[in-house]
Order: structure tokens, then C-alpha cells, then sequence
């Protein structure tokens, strides 16, 4: 089974993909329709949080660096809201900087995408975070 | 022989030595009996000395005419010693360095001067490091191009693959490669700008700070003349300084920098330091101020023939270094915390216990470490006290006491010592 029919499977739900690079947001949009999933992209960091609560997503890409707000400050802030503190997170951060990796750990990141990532790598990550995405859908969790 | 390759820098140690005592210009030139002008001249090394007159500035300057005519003997000394550290399976003669310099003056005028560029290529690297570990500025711009470079791993990748890719969607992502590609070469154009001028303004405040510090030898005539009031004069001519945040901490440091002047004004200490052969123990015994100022004040002290080159280290509570005076051949990290065999770190667990260590680096040399923590702040109840960590580096020389050995480095991040008992991610337990 290849990996997109996997991610097909675990699927369909909605991700939002909170990342300011345009051609980033459009690749992903791409290959994560394709994979079944209903993409919502922001670009904007001070207004991501509400756009969590508007569109009410089963699972997050959330890049490190957006304008307005970090995506540290984002995350802290979700994990603070019981609305949306169980809402699955994927993060974006860039290879070489772990500090930043650890410090999306600390703040409670489910799991990690290190620039330049592969296409394939996008769907293992998401593929690999879905279990965590059904349990909380079939558990109806908040958010 | 006449060494007529090298600056005469005279006059360089004349102006060193008499704003160590805190005597302006026109007073020395009165007591020397030469016009301010002419004396300007000197300091400038725009003309030559001897004779009557440099007995005459020497006698003034209570210093021998010898320190301010040959003031790079000790450095000389020191770069060699250190050389000879740093390679001791060469078997260098270190008991015959004094033959050496004196049988061959051109050979060892090379190999310090290569040293010193060795030790100078170290502190760059080190300064590199710490900047791709910790500067914001270049932390954004390494994730901006690798941001670019997945925008193209990806869109390439869907070009190649999706063979069945909608004509409207192959143009769309076309474009987006071409526009991706344009916005990579702009971005790594400034990545690269970020290591060809570290210096430049709008850089890390941090930075910012250490370079006043750095461009002035951490001697700032203007606070030691006048005190507090004149730190903003300080910062308005300090390149950087525009930047709010590394305006607020050169303020902080700066300030520190005052009070420490206030307490122990530079000329009575100079001459105090002088007096006990430049031993921090010796001047703590003599003078009633404390550990902490003692230690700050000898990396304050004016460059000169006789001043040993100094390092400090000024860590808070966490360990981190806030402050830092670079020593040749002992690395001290900016931001991160140095090594954990410092007496700087055992100072920081005993406040008010002053601390005492020779360290041997990595690469052999030895040096002499004096540390002490001090608590500011938390007057009032439930109010926190501030903890303060100072060290104070020298080159090892023979004291009459001899502290304990530490094989330390220059913090775990670089330090070569990888089955070292207290490396970070180590051998130790956690």
C-alpha cells in the first residue's frame, strides 16, 4: 500500500497549513488533496489561532518563523486554550536549527517536518500522525 | 641588530601609561617641559624619543624607561609560550626561549606573530559559531533560503512525479519553480552578507555591546573621567547603538562599568595593581571592596607594558555569559553557557566564595582563573536576588601559591575532550 492511499485511508479530514511562503503552501495543498485531505491554507501568524477556531481542523502544519506571530507563540497559546489544546500539530522548522526542534517539543509539537522536507516525507509525517488524529476524531475532542 | 621592520610604538605605552594614571595630555607635557602639542606628537607615534625626555616621561610615569620602549617583550614571551603549549609533541626548548629571542629576534617575531593569527583565526571561528547558534538575524535568514529550497524540492518533485498533471496546474507550478529559484539567489546573496559583516549596524545587540567593549580595549576614558553622565555620549558615538535593544544593554553595562569606576577610580588602582604584581588575591587583601569590582577593574585596566593581557567572563544565574573580555587562547562562548570545570560555575554554586583555578585547555596552554558570585537585587521580601557569576583569566605564570589544575576548554559545544567527566550529553551521569 503506497503511502498516499495510507494517508487516503486514515483520511479524509481537514488540515490547516499555517505557513507564509506561498509556493510551500501551494505544493503542500497539491500533494495533501491528492492524498485525500481538505486543505485550508493561512499565511498569517496573528491570526492563526483564529482560524483554528473557525475552521475547526483535525490536524495542524504550522511553520516556525510568520509574520505578526512565531509559531512558538502560537502553539503555547493553543496548548493553553482547552477549545484546542488537543489538536494535533505538525511543525515546521529548518535543518540545522535544533533549538528550534526543541523548543516545539517543549511546547508540546506532535510531530516535526525539517526543511527542505520530500513529498514523501510529508505524507510518512502525516501518515504517521494519523492514528493520533482518528482517536481524537472518533472521541469527538475538542477543537 | 635594528628591527626597522617594526612600528616604533613608544608613544602608543607613553599615552597608555598616563591614562592608566588618569593625567591629561597637558598636565604631562607641563611636568615633562614640552608644549601639548608636541606631546601629542609622541603619543601618536609621529615622533621618535629618547634621551633626557624619556627618562623624564618615565620618571613622571613611574614606570622604567625599558616598559615604554620594549612593552612587547611580554607579549612575545607569552605568544611563545603558548605556541610551544599548543604543539608540545615538537619538543620546543621552552627553558631556552630567552636565547631564542635573543639569537634569533626575526624568527621569533614569526613565529608569534603566527600565533597570534592562529589564536585570532580561533576567536574567529568561535565568534562564527556562536552566531549561527544564536543570532535571530541569521537564524531567519538560514530558515528563509531553506524555506526556498523546500518550495522547490517539492514543487519539483510533483512535476516529475504527476505525470497526469492538469496543462493549468504543470504552468502554475512552473512559474512558482522560476519565481522560487529567483527568490533563493536573493535570499542566499543575504545569507552570505550575514558572514562577510558581522559588525555591521542592526546586527545582534549583544554583538553590538561587545564591540564598543572591544574597540575601546573595555578602557572607556569617558567614564572614567566623568562617570555615569557620560554614557550617552558613550553610545551616540558607538556604531549600533541606534538599535533600541542593544542601546538598553549597552546602557546596563556601561552603568556597571561606572559604578565599578566610582568605587575604584582607575589611577590609585592602576598604581595598587601595579604594586601587587597584578595578583587579584594580593589586591583583595588590600583594598575593602569586594571580590567582584577587584576582578572587573583588572579587565578595565589600560593595555600596557606592563598590564598582563586579561579575559573575564560575566555569566548570570543559568550559567549563560552576558559579558566577556576575549583572551587569546581561552575561548570564552557568547550567549551559551562555557565550561563546566570553570571556577566560574563552582563560584556560581557558593556565592561569596571566591574561587581560584588554573585551567589547561585543550590545545595545552595553561591559565590562571579567579572567580566569584555575587547577589544583586532582592531587597524586599519575595523579591528575587540577581545572581552574578564574574571570572577573571590571565596567562599561568608562577605565583607563590599554586591553585588547583582543571583540563578544562572552552565550553562543551567545541571542546575536543570527549571522554571528559563533565561534557554536556556526556559520559556523566543526569
Amino acid at each position: 500500500m503506497t503511502l498516499v492511499q495510507k494517508t487516503l485511508e486514515a483520511g479524509p479530514g481537514t488540515i490547516l497549513i499555517i505557513e507564509d511562503e506561498s509556493n510551500i503552501l501551494e505544493a503542500l495543498t497539491f500533494i495533501l488533496s491528492r492524498a485525500g485531505w481538505d486543505v485550508r491554507g493561512h499565511g498569517k501568524g496573528d491570526t492563526a489561532l483564529a482560524e483554528v477556531a473557525r475552521l475547526k481542523p483535525d490536524l495542524m502544519v504550522l511553520d516556525v518563523m510568520l509574520p505578526g506571530r512565531s509559531g512558538f507563540d502560537i502553539l503555547r497559546d493553543l496548548r493553553a486554550d482547552p477549545a484546542m489544546r488537543t489538536l494535533p500539530v505538525v511543525m515546521l522548522t529548518a535543518k540545522g536549527q535544533t533549538h528550534d526542534r526543541e523548543q516545539a517539543e517543549a511546547l508540546g509539537a506532535d510531530a516535526f517536518l525539517t526543511k527542505p522536507f520530500s513529498n514523501d516525507e510529508l505524507l510518512r509525517v502525516i501518515n504517521d500522525i494519523s492514528p493520533v488524529v482518528m482517536a481524537r476524531r472518533a472521541v469527538g475532542g475538542p477543537g | 641588530m635594528t628591527d626597522t621592520t617594526r612600528p616604533d610604538l613608544t608613544g602608543s605605552r607613553i599615552r597608555e601609561q598616563r591614562l592608566a594614571r588618569g593625567l591629561k595630555q597637558g598636565a604631562l607635557a607641563q611636568a615633562v617641559g614640552v608644549s601639548p602639542s608636541y606631546l601629542n606628537l609622541i603619543e601618536h607615534n609621529h615622533r621618535r624619543i629618547g634621551g633626557k625626555l624619556l627618562l623624564k616621561l618615565a620618571s613622571v610615569l613611574k614606570v622604567e624607561p625599558s616598559a615604554l620602549t620594549e612593552g612587547a617583550d611580554a607579549e612575545l614571551s607569552t605568544l611563545l609560550d603558548s605556541a610551544a603549549r599548543a604543539q608540545r609533541s615538537a619538543g620546543a626548548e621552552t627553558d631556552r626561549m630567552d636565547e631564542l629571542t635573543a639569537r634569533f629576534p626575526g624568527w621569533s617575531a614569526l613565529i608569534a606573530g603566527q600565533e597570534r593569527r592562529l589564536q585570532a583565526l580561533d576567536a574567529q571561528v568561535e565568534a562564527l559559531r556562536d552566531r549561527l547558534a544564536h543570532d535571530p538575524a541569521l537564524s531567519e535568514a538560514m530558515h528563509e533560503v531553506l524555506s526556498s529550497v523546500a518550495a522547490i524540492r517539492s514543487t519539483a518533485d510533483i512535476l516529475v512525479r504527476e505525470t497526469d498533471l492538469d496543462p493549468a496546474w504543470r504552468g502554475r507550478f512552473h512559474r512558482n519553480l522560476h519565481e522560487e529559484a529567483e527568490r533563493l539567489s536573493t535570499r542566499a546573496t543575504g545569507l552570505l552578507a550575514q558572514f562577510e559583516a558581522p559588525e555591521a549596524e542592526g546586527g545582534y545587540p549583544a554583538e553590538s555591546v561587545e564591540a564598543m567593549f572591544e574597540a575601546t580595549g573595555h578602557f572607556i576614558a569617558e567614564i572614567e573621567a566623568e562617570g555615569a553622565a557620560a554614557i550617552d555620549a558613550v553610545l551616540d558615538r558607538t556604531p549600533g547603538m541606534d538599535n533600541p535593544a542593544a542601546r538598553a544593554m549597552g546602557a546596563a553595562r556601561l552603568s556597571a562599568y561606572a559604578a565599578d569606576a566610582a568605587l575604584l577610580p582607575i589611577g590609585p588602582f592602576t598604581e595598587a595593581a601595579e604594586a601587587a604584581g597584578f595578583d587579584p588575591v594580593v589586591l583583595v587583601g588590600q583594598l575593602d571592596v569586594g571580590v567582584a569590582p577587584i576582578l572587573r577593574r583588572m579587565a578595565c585596566l589600560p593595555v600596557s607594558s606592563g598590564v598582563p593581557p586579561v579575559g573575564l567572563a560575566i555569566c548570570d544565574a543559568a550559567g549563560a555569559i552576558v559579558h566577556r573580555r576575549r583572551l587569546p587562547g581561552f575561548s570564552v562562548p557568547r550567549v551559551v553557557a562555557g565550561c563546566p570545570l570553570w571556577p566560574l560555575y563552582s563560584a556560581l554554586a557558593r556565592p561569596g566564595h571566591a574561587e581560584e583555578a588554573e585551567i589547561e585547555m585543550p590545545h595545552g596552554a595553561r591559565f590562571h582563573a579567579w572567580a566569584v558570585a555575587e547577589t544583586h537585587g532582592g531587597s524586599g521580601f519575595g523579591a528575587p536576588p540577581q545572581l552574578r557569576g564574574v571570572m577573571l583569566v590571565m596567562a599561568a605564570r608562577s605565583r607563590d601559591r599554586q591553585p588547583p589544575l582543571v583540563r578544562g576548554g572552552p565550553g562543551c559545544e567545541t571542546c575536543p575532550r570527549e571522554d571528559c567527566i563533565a561534557r554536556r550529553g556526556g559520559v556523566a551521569p543526569v
